[in-house]
């Protein structure tokens, strides 16, 4: 056991000296690593401001209900209170067919065109604020209204927060596409640097495995190497991040001052960020594995 | 028992060539021996077989009881360090001082540092290279890299040292100190295995010469 962990600290000593004996090609692996990791991490964070933002400054979907010709003053006002009772629905609004005619009638041009009409064409109808942008909770409260009595149609202004909805999902989508592609890219920049750490390190290997060194012994520093390019690169990633975020907050405030409103950028949870770390010294340990497996076979069988 | 025993060994390479053919001896306890033949013989190929390094294609090889020729992957690496290996074009890491190659053997078997440390300059003073041991491996001559090798091949007290053509590209007065160093070795108890193929060397030891023929003991 005193051995086991000798070895673990001797594989690691050796890794860290072996990536400070040449800074620079170090770095800039760190870099490639953690400028492609940025990407999808930055996107990610980006993508949460979206949906955050789209939330805080929602209009609530609305929903028109146009009535038959023929409803009652009574009818029209019970139906105004069963919309009122439904939940999901936060206001309820009566716009009588006057009101509506008069309202068209501002637009411009449309008197000429209205006065042309003997009768007013417009049906009465209810104007329904939904209090949430739930666009699964919307078009069930769509189909609520349309079985009512004495409803020709419901028109329902719903349909952009189901646009929203899906653009932030392709959105989610992309991101999730990019990320895969990068991490493929971080296993790949891993993979190479262990070659090529394995070819400069033959000779070594060679004489280790003829003095007894076990197959792991052999393959552990590169696993550590691996993991320590993943993390460094991950670390990179998260400063490259932060410090775009950082930017780009001063001005979203500023954005937020003519708005009138106060506008901040969700930074990533701690949490967040050791679960990139994470995922990133998994990558690179992935890196090391494939690289060591497919070049450590040669001298293995020596 | 004996520490090394061939029985009706063959090594094929792949691509037909046949480099020993039914070879069996064997070699005793603190024995020491050459071993002899032409160039291309099969000297080299024989001493891989004990080192594991290649296995053979028929036959049985035996080093200290153990029957190398089925022996496990996972299981050579203890083989090895029972064997101090002083191979032909034996690579120093020149990466690294002298010292720090004659420990490479003990840190590879997890042994404590200051123990190690110990042993190293114990080995290095051995082959009168203690003076050196900050020196670059590069720095040294061909004798005194030769003696190096041997320094890495004894440190972790083998019971058994194999050296293939130890001392090739030496001169005379070189070459003799290394077979004395041999000889000391030999006297505390180690087996050595010598491949050579200078006659007038073994001219000088009156020791067992074990000559191989196109890959055959005749």
């Amino acid at each position: 056991m005193r051995a086991w962990l000798r070895h673990h600290g001797v594989s690691l000593a050796q890794t860290l000296a072996r990536l400070a004996h040449s800074p620079f090609s170090t770095m800039l692996n760190v870099l490639a690593i953690g400028a492609a990791l940025a990407l999808p991490v930055g996107a990610f964070c980006l993508l949460l401001n979206l949906e955050a933002l789209s939330r805080y400054a929602s209009v609530e979907p609305q929903l028109t209900v146009f009535l038959a010709s023929n409803t009652g003053s009574a009818e029209i006002a019970s139906l105004g209170s069963r919309l009122k009772e439904t939940s999901g629905v936060r206001s309820v609004r009566f716009v009588s067919r006057d009101e509506a005619l008069a309202d068209l009638k501002r637009g411009a041009g449309m008197e000429e065109v209205i006065a042309t009409l003997r009768h007013n064409p417009l049906p009465d109808a209810f104007v329904v604020r939904l209090s949430g942008p739930d666009p699964a909770l919307a078009e069930q409260i769509e189909r609520q209204f349309k079985a009512l009595p004495k409803v020709t149609h419901v028109q329902a202004d719903s349909a952009w927060v189901r646009r929203l909805d899906a653009l932030l999902r392709l959105g989610r989508t992309a991101v999730a596409l990019l990320s895969a592609l990068l991490c493929l890219a971080l296993v790949a920049v891993t993979f190479n640097t262990i070659r090529l750490q394995i070819l400069t390190q033959r000779d070594e290997i060679e004489v280790c495995s003829l003095i007894g060194a076990t197959r792991a012994y052999i393959r552990r520093p590169f696993f550590y190497l691996g993991s320590l390019l993943g993390l460094l690169g991950g670390v990179a990633a998260l400063l490259i991040v932060l410090g775009a975020l950082a930017v780009l907050d001063r001005d979203f405030a500023q954005l937020g001052v003519l708005y009138g409103i106060g506008l901040r950028l969700r930074f990533p949870e701690p949490r967040e960020m050791a679960a990139v770390l994470g995922i990133c010294v998994a990558l690179g340990w992935l890196g090391a594995y494939w690289s060591v497996s497919r070049y450590l076979l040669v001298f293995e069988r020596r | 028992m004996a520490i090394i025993s061939f029985s009706q060994v063959s090594k094929r390479y792949p691509g037909g060539f046949e480099a020993l053919k039914s070879i069996s001896f064997s070699v005793d306890p603190g024995e020491m021996l050459f071993l002899t033949g032409h160039s291309g013989a099969g000297k080299t190929t024989l001493l891989k077989l004990i080192a594991a390094i290649e296995r053979a294609s028929h036959g049985t090889v035996l080093v200290g009881g153990q029957n190398v020729s089925v022996m496990r992957a996972a299981a050579i690496p203890y083989l090895r360090r029972n064997l101090g290996l002083v191979f032909q074009g034996q690579k120093l890491l020149y990466d690294r001082s002298v010292f720090d190659n004659v420990m490479l053997p003990l840190i590879v078997t997890g042994q404590p540092y200051r123990e190690a440390a110990r042993r190293a300059r114990a080995a290095l003073d051995k082959v009168g290279l203690l003076q050196r041991e900050k020196a670059r491996p590069v720095t040294l001559s061909g004798g005194e890299q030769q003696r190096l090798c041997i320094a890495r091949a004894i440190v972790n007290r083998p019971a058994l040292l194999l050296a293939d053509e130890p001392t090739a590209s030496l001169d005379v007065a070189y070459a003799d100190e290394i077979m004395e160093m041999f000889a000391a070795f030999n006297r505390v108890g180690v087996t050595v295995l010598i491949a050579t193929h200078d006659q007038l060397l073994i001219g000088k030891w009156h020791t067992r010469v074990l000559t191989l023929d196109h890959g055959r003991l005749p």
